[in-house]
């Protein structure tokens, strides 16, 4: 499926590349920056952006993978009651102090 | 022929019927979303290509391959190529895992592409794959309205993807078991899940519509803010891949809440005593959901506005998250302390808990207008839009 599902793209742009226009121009290759002339830009060139997305990113990793600790739980709860609810719970309340923390902390306010 | 290049064979017409029948729907779901939201906006929509506008997905396709396909000089060659096949291959991939029918409904053989034990698992996994089209996309271009808008775009779906992971547990729980086939046929037994699950439901839909990029939730394609955001540098066919892969998302949503919520493949028992066997009727009850749900997608485009950067992390991430949460830890201490009872004091229980929520909108809405912690004294400076509740 992923094969299939790759080739349809792969063939799509091909096809494009081969029977579109080639007119280019320097006005037509430039970075679209609001009709000014773009400035430091460029793939590895040092692009900058706000360091807050990186935070995200991590909290992201961090509460993921808690969510894939609380799959097979979920799958085998029934079999594991009542002492699975505890478990859930205590896991549920170290999760939330981290989540208290992060509030506090102000990493999810955006200005 | 050897059985396991019969089996092969098999997979790859599958395969292929699946990506057809997906691609079809992506191009008419355009023509359809178009002329919806004319007709809800009080306009014709295109009517000028065939009757009816039918032609114009075809003319579309043509168009955009005929295009010219530039490539900015401070892009990234190879990744920049990558992107929107990364996205489409990802889009495609996904819908493959969803059953249409029972085991063996289609002519002897499995309605499924492929089935894995995970199910609902691999499928967030493959969906939240596309994450990196868009962001190598958005970084690949060397532009800066790309990078900032790719940036966002990921950001919002990381950020959403807990909160659709969460608000599934409950049902996990319900069901003992994440494949696809399972869960529905929990549901022929026990009735829909969204009768018990409704709050877990409704979490769902707002973070499906938020992992697709969907109005209220098109932040990536804030106009007013980032040009067309990752999309900005591309053109012609890789633009038209972005797009596709955005409406095939859209179908897989659809698909998921229909199997996940709405009895999947099964139709309801109620219609047996018309036609009988009708229930059973393998695929053309999923499709009728998906319609559903994609309706639902295009009819919330036409009535909400845009929400604003900040209020959709907070969203996310201040009311989302914990009310998933919370839903799951209901759910679960009903199962450990009253599965004697049945199910639907849960169904009544989780009902409460979404119209408790609705009621008090009002007060909840604090929770994603208004910063709390280290940003809150800070008021001097004009961070805030005008109008911008």
């Amino acid at each position: 499926m992923l094969g299939i599902a790759l080739g349809i793209g792969v063939l799509a742009v091909l096809v494009s590349a081969l029977l579109g226009p080639k007119k280019a121009s320097r006005a037509k290759l430039m970075a679209y920056e609001s009709g000014n002339d773009p400035e430091h830009g460029g793939v590895g060139t040092g692009q900058r952006f706000p360091v807050h997305f990186y935070l995200v990113a991590m909290l992201f990793i961090v509460f993921d993978i808690e969510t894939a600790f609380f799959f097979p739980l979920a799958v085998a709860y029934q079999k594991l009651v009542p002492f699975a609810f505890w478990e859930a719970l205590t896991f549920v309340g170290l999760l939330l102090v981290g989540y208290y923390y992060i509030l506090k902390k102000g990493v999810l306010e955006w200005t | 022929m050897p059985d396991w290049l019969a089996a092969l064979l098999i997979t790859l017409l599958k395969g292929v019927l699946v990506a057809l029948a997906l691609l079809t729907t992506f191009a008419y779901m355009t023509l359809i979303e178009r002329r919806l939201l004319a007709r809800m906006q009080i306009r014709l929509g295109p009517n000028r290509v065939g009757p009816l506008g039918l032609l114009q997905p075809l003319a579309d396709a043509i168009k955009s391959i005929f295009k010219e396909d530039l490539r900015v000089t401070m892009a990234d060659k190879l990744v920049y190529t990558m992107a929107p096949i990364v996205a489409i291959g990802m889009a495609l991939t996904a819908f493959g895992g969803i059953p249409a029918g029972p085991p063996g409904s289609l002519f002897g053989e499995n309605p499924w592409v492929y089935q894995l034990d995970a199910g609902i698992l691999a499928l967030l996994a493959i969906t939240s794959m596309g994450v990196y089209g868009i962001f190598l996309g958005g970084w690949a271009s060397g532009s800066k309205y790309p990078l900032l808008g790719s940036l966002r775009s990921s950001a919002q779906m990381i950020s959403y993807e807990l909160g659709m992971g969460l608000s599934i547990l409950g049902l996990l729980m319900l069901v003992g078991s994440t494949a696809f086939v399972n869960i529905v046929e929990w549901q022929a037994q026990n009735g829909w899940m969204v009768l018990f699950q409704s709050l877990g439901f409704a979490l769902f839909l707002v973070s499906s519509f938020a992992e697709v990029n969907r109005t209220p939730f098109d932040l990536p394609e804030a106009e007013q803010e980032l040009v067309a955001g990752y999309l900005t540098e591309y053109s012609a066919i890789k633009w038209a891949l972005f797009q596709m892969a955005e409406y095939v998302n859209m179908i897989t949503a659809s698909a998921i809440m229909a199997t996940l919520f709405f009895g999947g493949y099964r139709g309801p028992v109620f219609l047996e005593g018309l036609v009988p066997g009708i229930s059973s009727w393998p695929i053309v009850w999923l499709v009728l959901k998906i319609a559903f749900f994609l309706f639902l997608f295009i009819w919330v485009r036409g009535t909400l506005p845009r929400f604003r950067y900040d209020q959709l992390m907070r969203f996310g991430w201040k009311l989302l998250l914990p009310l998933a949460l919370a839903n799951t830890m209901l759910t679960a201490a009903y199962l450990a302390f009253a599965r004697g009872a049945g199910l639907w004091p849960l169904a009544l229980l989780s009902l409460l808990g979404l119209l408790a929520l609705l009621a008090l909108s009002d007060r909840v809405r604090v929770l994603w207008n208004q910063p709390t912690g280290r940003g809150a004294a800070d008021d001097s400076f004009p961070a805030r839009p005008l109008g911008g509740d």
